[in-house]
């Protein structure tokens, strides 16, 4: 009963959320919030293995993603879709559905392999120095997917949505809905099962004492390949999916500023807490997209008062103002995140009797 | 070509400096606390907004020679921007400091603090471009066919000088000696007797104060103000200050005219959208060879 009730919840929830948005009972503003949901949670844990378990202070994740979802979204459009540059597609796009788990394998290895840039520098450097390496991996990626005009260059590259098309006329649902839930769950469940396994805690040995972990025993190069790559290439899968999602991607969307986003993610929800950083992944999309609703409440019920002259108006700039102001205030009450370095279960410990998470 | 070189080798001294002068105040927040101050880039920014402001008011209201108003509005910059530093550092750092927080938290706190001067002032003054007024006549050096303007000299003295007075400060005066002792062993230090939170306070009214000189002189030099000019700038000179070797004075000197260089010189043969990809991997093979960079020390663990 208890190994199944976790399994059969989100399977009873996906399930709902895919049939109510067949049935078109909530709209595609909802489903998108959803998806980006997802996203971030993807994003925030797997950013968790390396900044959280092991302890490193990574600060380039949106570049991984960057490679994710250049190379999913080319491949697809060079497959599947009729494209000024690359010419009629190769394959009947009625397959588009079939092939998009491996054109996401594709963005998951690619980002991988993008994340060894990292990983080989991460031997010999620690702590600040490997943060720089991160930052400017980050903008040589950016920069050099700038410099490549095939894919569109600054202007950014499109035709996603056309894969979404075929893969809706092949089966009529809601197919990003679908594969972003299945992914997100798959890549939750593979680092849950990696971080935890005796093999992954050599990750956390890591964390605690690089030389002590070394004597006994630890690979510690393989284990930060690993760490780095594992981390990397479920990034990418993130940009696969955001691409997908989108239909458009361009460099600027996977700057500094989106890295900063996952950091902050990772250091609300608590470092080395998996189910912090899903926790923190929701609440910090939910309170970015419900400040886009507040922010006018706010300026109408501030003109009404006349505590703001008529020509100022609260704009959504704001949104950038108060979720660091949220979250330097977070920081001073809580330092250590939502969750600290605890799973909900040790939070909960009468929660155990309900589920057993493998 | 060896006039063109002469001139690019100008100009990189002058994108240098600005590195040099921001990645000094990076690296002295570092020196002491071991913390990535990320706000840094930002008090540059809110330095030339400062600047702006002092600028338009002391034109507005006094009817003074250019001179006589940058000759004001240089220590007034100055002083207001190191209140901001310092603002921060006891609003956000030092309760945190005083916690004992993972030294990770604070680095997010500052980067949080950063986002919010950045977007503050957008919301606040909005998304228009402010333009710096004129205060000094340019006056244009030929030598050959070399030229340079009067600002760009003045740009490289000043960073010199700013170099040359840290070092002096750090090296030969008794409250360098305290930081120094801090950066070498923060639990020791109160037991001598040494006030730490002064010297923190002092540490950040250097690096936030000659920001803000980098500011004004950067505003001097591209009149165009826009919020997010210190972002980019400030991770750039980061970056040069860690090349450099990050807490060490003389490091993050080098390493600012050397992101410097090394941008200006891509640019002069590369089409211009190479910059940041040749510089960058440039600076992350130099790391690669010395991990911790060109004048760092690497830190003995002891097992």
């Amino acid at each position: 009963m208890r190994r199944f009730s976790v399994p059969a919840l989100l399977l009873i929830m996906s399930a709902a959320l895919v049939g109510m948005a067949y049935q078109e009972y909530i709209d595609l503003y909802i489903q998108s919030v959803m998806m980006f949901i997802c996203i971030n949670i993807i994003l925030s844990s797997s950013f968790n293995i390396v900044n959280g378990f092991m302890g490193e202070f990574a600060c380039g994740h949106a570049a991984f993603m960057a490679v994710g979802a250049y190379v999913s979204s080319v491949l697809n459009v060079m497959l599947f879709t009729n494209d000024k540059v690359f010419g009629p597609p190769v394959l009947s796009p009625d397959l588009a559905l079939y092939f998009f788990p491996l054109v996401l394998l594709a963005g998951f290895v690619a980002a991988a392999l993008a994340g060894l840039l990292v990983a080989i520098p991460s031997f010999k450097t620690r702590g600040d120095y490997l943060a720089i390496i991160t930052i400017a991996a980050n903008f040589i990626v950016t920069s050099t997917i700038i410099n490549i005009d095939t894919v569109g260059g600054s202007r950014g590259f499109m035709g996603m949505k056309k894969i979404i098309y075929a893969m809706e006329d092949v089966v009529e649902l809601p197919w990003m809905l679908i594969w972003v839930i299945v992914s997100t769950i798959l890549s939750v469940w593979l680092i849950r099962r990696f971080v935890f396994s005796t093999y992954g805690k050599g990750i956390i040995a890591l964390h605690q004492d690089e030389v002590a972990a070394e004597i006994m025993s630890v690979n510690t190069n393989k284990m930060k390949v690993i760490a780095f790559m594992l981390s990397s290439g479920l990034a990418g899968v993130a940009g696969a999916l955001f691409g997908h999602i989108l239909g458009y991607i361009n460099p600027g969307s996977f700057g500094i500023l989106k890295s900063t986003e996952c950091l902050v993610m990772v250091y609300l929800g608590g470092m080395g807490s998996l189910s912090g950083s899903v926790l923190s992944a929701i609440l910090f999309t939910l309170l970015l997209e419900g400040l886009r609703f507040v922010i006018p409440w706010v300026d109408g019920g501030l003109h009404f008062i006349h505590l703001l002259p008529d020509a100022y108006h609260l704009s959504q700039v704001w949104k950038w103002v108060i979720i660091p102001l949220i979250l330097i205030l977070l920081m001073q009450f809580r330092p250590e995140g939502i969750m600290g370095n605890r799973e909900l279960s040790d939070v909960f410990p009468r929660l155990k009797r309900w589920y057993s998470f493998k | 070509m060896l006039e063109s070189i002469f001139q690019n080798l100008i100009n990189a001294l002058q994108w240098g400096s600005f590195y040099s002068l921001i990645a000094l105040g990076y690296t002295m927040v570092y020196g002491v606390l071991v913390l990535i101050n990320f706000a840094h880039g930002d008090i540059f920014m809110v330095g030339a907004y400062i600047a702006f402001f002092i600028a338009t008011f002391l034109i507005g209201h006094f009817t003074l020679p250019g001179g006589a108003v940058l000759a004001l509005s240089i220590p007034l910059t100055m002083v207001l921007t190191a209140g901001v530093g310092v603002t921060l550092e006891r609003i956000a750092y030092r309760p945190l400091r005083r916690k004992g927080a993972h030294r990770l938290y604070v680095v997010i706190t500052a980067l949080m603090c950063g986002l919010v001067l950045e977007n503050g002032n957008l919301a606040l003054l909005g998304a228009s471009r402010k333009s710096f007024p004129e205060l000094v006549d340019k006056v244009v050096y030929t030598v050959g066919s070399v030229s340079m303007t009067n600002l760009k000299i003045a740009v490289v003295i000043s960073a010199i000088s700013v170099f040359l007075i840290l070092q002096f400060i750090v090296t030969r005066t008794k409250i360098g000696m305290a930081m120094r002792a801090i950066s070498y062993d923060k639990f020791a230090v109160p037991l001598m007797g040494i006030p730490i939170d002064t010297v923190i306070v002092f540490t950040f009214v250097l690096g936030s104060s000659f920001a803000g000189l980098a500011g004004l002189l950067f505003a001097l030099s591209y009149p165009i103000l826009d919020p997010f000019m210190g972002a980019i700038i400030g991770w750039k000179a980061f970056i040069a200050a860690v090349v450099g070797g990050i807490g060490d004075i003389r490091g993050a000197f080098l390493g600012g005219f050397l992101l410097g260089f090394v941008e200006i010189l891509v640019v002069a043969f590369f089409p211009s959208t190479y910059r940041d990809l040749i510089a960058f991997t440039i600076l992350m093979i130099i790391l690669c060879v010395r991990p911790t960079g060109l004048f760092g020390v690497a830190k003995t663990t002891k097992i």
